[in-house]
């Protein structure tokens, strides 16, 4: 096995709750408890979860845009949390991130080649003179012509604005790119083309991505593997064929269900669950999903089920005999 | 952004043609479609010039008296007639412009650099360098503006200041008086770039600080400090002439629009000497209109958001 590029193990992150005129610290929302990705180079890791399941914040922990409360985050044998300011800021380019909302990821008034081109720049990558050329070519292989290299965010449509902010990302020519919703804000004829684009692009740079959705169909198509976290946690996690054939966490069966299947006779049984998902404020105790799963049973409320192994490098999280 | 040359050449052929307008000389085209917003500006850059220069051609000096020629009514030899010291009105208006635009101008660009500056270092760093610089703005705003002048423009008559140094004085308090409005605004605007999407890709980018405020923050803050610098000038001619009219501004024997207007305290200069309130009256209320247009339509440029 070669040496992962990416080692997230036991990572937490809380935000403090205030209230009151002092603003004490009154609580805190477990955003992300206890959380371990390893992701191999040249992979694909999908990490989907219901809106305020932690997944972003998973995300912008690794990439520290957050800082985390416990827990170690290797890049490439490196922990992210040791380094100096300076340090860090000569390996950000390694690591780079993809937005959701591609209208508010580029500042209006900076002229789009500038802002491809900017990083290079900042970090003297390449000599000024070369910086054009680069950005032209870079726009080239994300689908945008070298006339674009001048005009202003506004003059371009959502998925071209998207793909501005991959092309940003992908001249300094990383290892790892975290995409958090790259796609959830553009409509699905546009979706194709840019989860298209991450495919091609993973062909041609070797790209590794964590790919966080909320979206089952595009991580199927995209992903080698995946993990599905419920409030904080990860409940199951395996290859992308083992989960979607074999799911075993309820949840992630319940979640399955609910992905629309272009063949209208088809009966299935939709599993819907019951209520909304728990304030993680004050998350239920035991196995967290245990207030709102069919097959609850007792030890479920008091036991926190062991994340374990079932074989063939699938994990799962619950009391159920598999 | 200078870094991307303007053109390439790629076989010794030009292969793109001028790179397009920026978003300021977009701006700057739009504005000049704007026609009411240029009157505006046409205005007050007369009012700059005549203010300016006028003095220089009038045979009279500002300060002459002439006891041989005391309130007499507009004439060939004095255009606007003579106040009951027998000055030239005309030379003391356009005087007394020079000072009321100085003193407008010269309070903007101190308030405006207090407020931006502070605001944008609350807004940045936020905490308790935030709290502290807001808190002392919330104080300042608590208390109605002019009032506040008034206390201070009668400390100051009590303390005997000389009349030379008084209208830096005032120059002082107006700022003093303006910068809160200011701060917030800019705090305002610095807090929400900063959580915008651009600022934290700039983060992930490694970008350095200095490019962070220089390329990504301030560019975004320009437009609204232009306006609100716009509309803050006639904002503070009017609070020196109402400061001036009332006798706690600058003082006699400098001229200023308000305290030329002070004439109309006085039933006889009133009724029988027009000339004297009329065209210190009529200047400040076009050069605050213009102005007030002109700030308008930079907004509409600038800053199409920002609507009232």
């Amino acid at each position: 096995m070669p040496e992962p590029l990416l080692e997230v193990s036991h990572l937490k992150k809380y935000f403090p709750v205030k209230s009151g005129l002092l603003q004490r610290t009154t609580g805190q929302i477990k955003a992300v408890d206890d959380i371990s990705i390893t992701i191999q180079p040249g992979e694909t890791f999908g990490l989907v979860g219901e809106s305020g399941s932690g997944k972003s914040t998973v995300g912008r922990t690794i990439i520290r845009l957050t800082d985390k409360t416990d827990g170690e985050i290797k890049f490439k044998g490196t922990n992210l949390y040791d380094l100096h300011d300076h340090e860090l800021r000569k390996l950000r380019p390694k690591m780079q991130m993809i937005f959701q909302d591609p209208y508010s990821s580029l500042n209006p008034r900076i002229r789009v080649g500038d802002a491809i081109g900017e990083a290079l720049l900042d970090h003297s990558l390449v000599p000024k003179d070369e910086i054009r050329d680069r950005v032209i070519e870079v726009l080239g292989s994300c689908g945008l012509s070298s006339y674009h290299i001048d005009r202003y965010p506004h003059e371009f449509s959502g998925g071209q604005r998207q793909r501005i902010g991959i092309a940003r990302a992908l001249i300094l020519n990383p290892d790892l790119i975290i995409a958090d919703e790259p796609v959830s804000a553009l409509d699905v004829s546009i979706q194709a083309q840019i989860i298209n684009l991450f495919r091609k692009l993973q062909e041609t740079a070797g790209l590794t991505y964590l790919f966080i959705s909320h979206d089952l169909s595009v991580v199927e198509h995209l992903c080698s593997r995946v993990g599905v976290m419920y409030l904080g946690s990860m409940v199951e996690m395996a290859t992308r064929d083992e989960m979607f054939l074999r799911p075993l966490h309820p949840y992630t069966k319940a979640l399955l269900s609910a992905v629309p299947v272009p063949i209208p006779r088809l009966k299935r049984e939709r599993i819907i669950l019951k209520g909304d998902i728990p304030s993680p404020a004050n998350p239920p105790s035991g196995c967290k999903f245990h207030t709102r799963c069919p097959f609850a049973m007792a030890k479920c409320k008091e036991r926190t089920p062991e994340f374990r192994d079932v074989g063939g490098g699938h994990f799962v999280a619950c009391h159920l005999e598999v | 952004m200078a870094f991307i040359e303007r053109t390439l050449t790629e076989a010794g052929k030009p292969v793109r043609k001028a790179r397009k307008p920026s978003l300021w000389s977009q701006a700057f085209r739009r504005l000049l479609k704007n026609k009411l917003a240029v009157s505006g500006l046409v205005v007050v850059v007369f009012m700059f010039v005549i203010c300016f220069l006028g003095p220089v051609f009038s045979p009279y000096a500002d300060n002459k008296i002439n006891m041989a020629a005391m309130n007499r009514a507009p004439s060939l030899q004095h255009w606007l007639g003579t106040d009951r010291l027998g000055r030239d009105v005309l030379t003391r208006v356009l005087q007394a412009g020079r000072i009321s635009l100085t003193v407008g101008l010269a309070s903007m660009v101190l308030s405006v650099f207090l407020g931006t500056f502070l605001g944008a270092v609350a807004g940045y760093y936020r905490g308790i360098v935030d709290q502290v610089i807001m808190r002392i703005a919330d104080l300042l705003l608590t208390i109605p503006g002019l009032p506040l002048l008034f206390i201070f423009g009668a400390l100051l008559s009590d303390w005997k200041v000389p009349t030379d140094y008084r209208m830096y004085i005032v120059m002082l308090m107006l700022s003093l008086v303006n910068w809160p409005g200011l701060a917030r605004m800019v705090r305002g605007q610095m807090l929400s770039l900063r959580e915008r999407e651009f600022m934290q890709a700039a983060v992930v980018l490694g970008l350095r600080d200095r490019r962070k405020l220089i390329h990504h923050l301030i560019p975004n803050l320009v437009p609204l400090i232009i306006v609100m610098a716009t509309l803050n000038i006639g904002g503070a001619i009017l609070s020196e002439s109402v400061l001036s009219f009332f006798g706690l501004g600058v003082m006699p024997p400098t001229p200023t629009w308000g305290n030329m207007i002070d004439a109309a305290n006085n039933m006889i200069d009133f009724q029988q000497h027009p000339w004297l309130w009329i065209p210190p009256g009529v200047s400040i209320f076009a050069t605050v209109i213009a102005i007030n247009i002109f700030g308008d339509g930079l907004r509409d440029v600038l800053d199409p958001k920002m609507k009232r």
